[in-house]
């Protein structure tokens, strides 16, 4: 693996304080986010894919907190920043597109002062109409026609208010942009415009992209890697092309079977059992094993840790870890 | 006259294709709320959204009509004219040949009974304090209100086994949020069952599951179809979810319907450059797969000044002079398949 690693994930952990107890939505993960690439970060509802995405940039607020982990984010460790410099960091050198965003965005301020008051606050030295030079040119690359960058964002379409968003953390020279749900809102075809988008900028700007989505089919279009969640843990990470050509976890063999397709002619969908546990109470040992097909005894007992199981791909399942107990467990 | 309660098996007497459901000539207009003073200058002409127009289709008794298309399609709207939850501007309703329209409120009401409706968010279509023991019962005293206090409790319990909430008395007494999402929305469908309906409308059923209750959901609803001999509109953007379940489909786009047939010729030879379009947009789980085409142009004009001629003329890649100044009907490109363009073959 030789390619550079932009963001460093080690060991984070993130709680949220209820009345029932503390629910540990992100637990443990650890991943590296490589320069260039668009990673994407799949999981059903509650898997803590959105928690993690917010984690990456200290969004947290009371009664949500991390609990443990280092982020060296391009040669920083983001957890030593205080919250000024984070403040610099955030819509700075990491960018963030959400599922609305029209919440994203202020609704009685035109596209083009949001744009300017953004490159201002974050460098001061720059001149408005430099700014104004700047947003300009942005927002003809994203395919945004001057005129409508005077509009308010309710006069724009989901997709229109999607591009001012990238074109947000683009003003700034964002060196990660942290895409959470970006195309969930959107119709198919403005979607895969705006997939299409993702990849150019990708390539004219050599931006990072964290792609989190439930979406499996947008993966498979636009990611590199893919990274999958299950009950606040990681549970696979690899190469898109290995992963989808032979998934390693059950889970994710699952998930992937159970993705309709509109070009095969299967008859029937693959029907995984069960449903995602609560994180309340979550189960021992892998959090997978009562609802996995090839559960073994010691995956009651123990979490399985992350494992080589290709080229560039790693999965965290006790079936590819070369374990003692493996052997007694399979004469039961 | 309608019974109050419906014995399944006395309207089946044939076993003959036969349409449940005929929409002819539906048009929808939703005025558009304008200033007082606009509305003076307007001279009595208040503009409308055009959220369906002029369409004409029929269900048949025991299929799956799938309706897709993009938000603003109008086909949603469609979905609720054929429960007469909206009064169209002109056109007709028939269901089981009684046009609906002709109805008084009361024989409209007891016509409810054989017609359900099924939403995208179940807990929005859950009241919160009611439990769902309640929540199904409900139609049951409206629709069956002769039936004894026990028998109409067990009916509830039978339709909950239905569904898959096993044992049902244990979910009998909880509140919708105290089940999972996917449990909320076979609620919803035992609730829609439970007066033992023809037809189930369900718009968007699935949209709100995760991919693995997805094909859970979906595969108890097949097994319901069976089970109580229904007939569905199943009404979704989804056109990958809609390949597993629908008999037919029809594609709308700005209120107009541009393409219907069954599923297999829809996909396989689409007629109309805007299904092709959105056949081709649905991301492929597969990351060797690329797209071949260019999507269309531009985003789906206004509904309220909709595009003269075909109206997706303006974003077609191969639209001729005529597109733009007569609207194309919806005519026979192969048996059973239609399509409204002029150069489908």
């Amino acid at each position: 693996m030789t390619a550079e690693s932009l963001f460093s994930i080690r060991n984070l952990s993130v709680e949220y304080h209820t009345r029932g107890g503390d629910v540990r939505a992100v637990d443990d993960v650890s991943f590296e986010i490589r320069r260039g690439e668009i990673l994407g970060l799949v999981g059903e509802s509650a898997c803590g894919k959105s928690t993690l995405g917010k984690g990456l940039m200290r969004l947290h607020r009371v009664p949500a907190r991390i609990t443990g982990g280092t982020l060296l984010f391009d040669g920083r460790d983001l957890m030593s920043l205080d919250e000024d410099e984070m403040r610099m960091v955030r819509g700075g050198e990491i960018g963030m597109v959400f599922q609305d965003p029209m919440t994203s965005l202020n609704p009685v301020q035109r596209i083009i002062e949001h744009l300017t008051e953004t490159i201002l606050a974050h460098e001061p030295d720059t001149s408005e109409e430099q700014a104004k030079k700047r947003a300009d040119e942005l927002a003809e690359k994203l395919g945004i026609r001057a005129e409508r960058l005077k509009e308010y964002p309710h006069q724009m379409s989901g997709g229109m208010r999607q591009r001012v968003m990238i074109s947000l953390a683009l003003a700034l020279r964002a060196k990660l942009v942290i895409a959470d749900e970006p195309t969930t809102s959107l119709d198919v075809i403005v979607e895969a415009k705006f997939l299409d988008l993702l990849r150019e900028l990708r390539q004219e700007f050599g931006l990072t992209i964290l792609l989190i989505t439930h979406n499996i089919g947008v993966v498979a279009e636009v990611s590199d890697r893919v990274a999958v969640m299950y009950a606040a843990r990681l549970v696979e990470i690899g190469d898109v092309r290995s992963i989808f050509a032979d998934p390693k976890h059950p889970y994710t063999r699952g998930l992937l079977r159970s993705v309709p397709n509109i070009e095969l002619n299967d008859a029937e969908l693959y029907k995984m059992e069960g449903a995602p546990p609560s994180l309340l109470h979550p189960p021992t040992g892998c959090r997978f094993h009562p609802r996995c097909p090839s559960v073994m005894s010691i995956c009651k007992d123990s979490n399985p840790p992350m494992s080589n199981v290709g080229a560039d791909q790693q999965a965290a399942c006790w079936l590819y870890i070369n374990n003692p107990q493996l052997a007694e467990v399979k004469h039961d | 006259m309608i019974d109050e309660v419906r014995i399944p098996s006395a309207t089946q007497t044939t076993n003959a294709i036969k349409n449940l459901v005929r929409l002819e000539n539906i048009t929808k207009h939703f005025p558009v709320q304008s200033g007082f003073i606009a509305v003076l200058l307007s001279k009595g002409k208040v503009p409308a959204v055009r959220a369906v127009d002029d369409i004409s289709f029929t269900i048949r008794k025991g299929e799956v009509f799938g309706l897709a298309g993009e938000s603003g399609s109008g086909k949603s709207t469609v979905g609720r004219l054929v429960l007469r939850l909206l009064e169209p501007t002109s056109g007709q309703v028939f269901f089981d040949d009684i046009d609906l329209n002709s109805l008084e409120t009361e024989e409209m009401r007891r016509m409810r009974a054989r017609m359900q409706l099924v939403f995208q968010d179940p807990l929005a279509s859950l009241n919160p304090r009611m439990t769902i023991g309640q929540a199904i019962l409900h139609p049951v005293t409206i629709h069956m209100s002769n039936l004894p206090k026990n028998e109409q409790r067990q009916r509830v319990l039978d339709i909950l086994t239905s569904v898959g909430m096993n044992p049902p008395e244990s979910f009998y007494e909880l509140f919708p949020h105290q089940i999972s999402g996917g449990q909320r929305q076979r609620i919803v469908l035992a609730r829609a069952l439970v007066t033992n309906p023809e037809l189930i409308v369900a718009d968007e059923p699935i949209a709100m599951a995760d991919v693995s209750v997805r094909a859970l959901l979906l595969d108890l609803m097949m097994k319901l179809k069976k089970e109580f001999d229904l007939t569905y509109l199943f009404i979704t953007h989804d056109l990958a979810t809609a390949k597993y379940v629908c008999n037919r489909i029809a594609i709308m786009y700005l209120g107009k319907m541009c393409e219907l047939g069954p599923v297999r010729d829809v996909y396989e030879k689409a007629a109309h450059p805007y299904t092709r379009a959105l056949l081709q947009a649905v991301p492929v789980p597969d990351p060797l797969h690329r797209r071949k085409e260019p999507m269309p142009a531009g985003e789906i004009p206004s509904a309220i000044n909709p595009p003269s001629g075909c109206r997706f003329h303006p974003r077609c890649p191969i639209a001729i002079d005529k597109c733009s100044q007569e609207i194309p009907p919806l005519l026979e490109v192969s048996p059973g398949h239609l399509a409204a363009c002029w150069l489908a073959e």
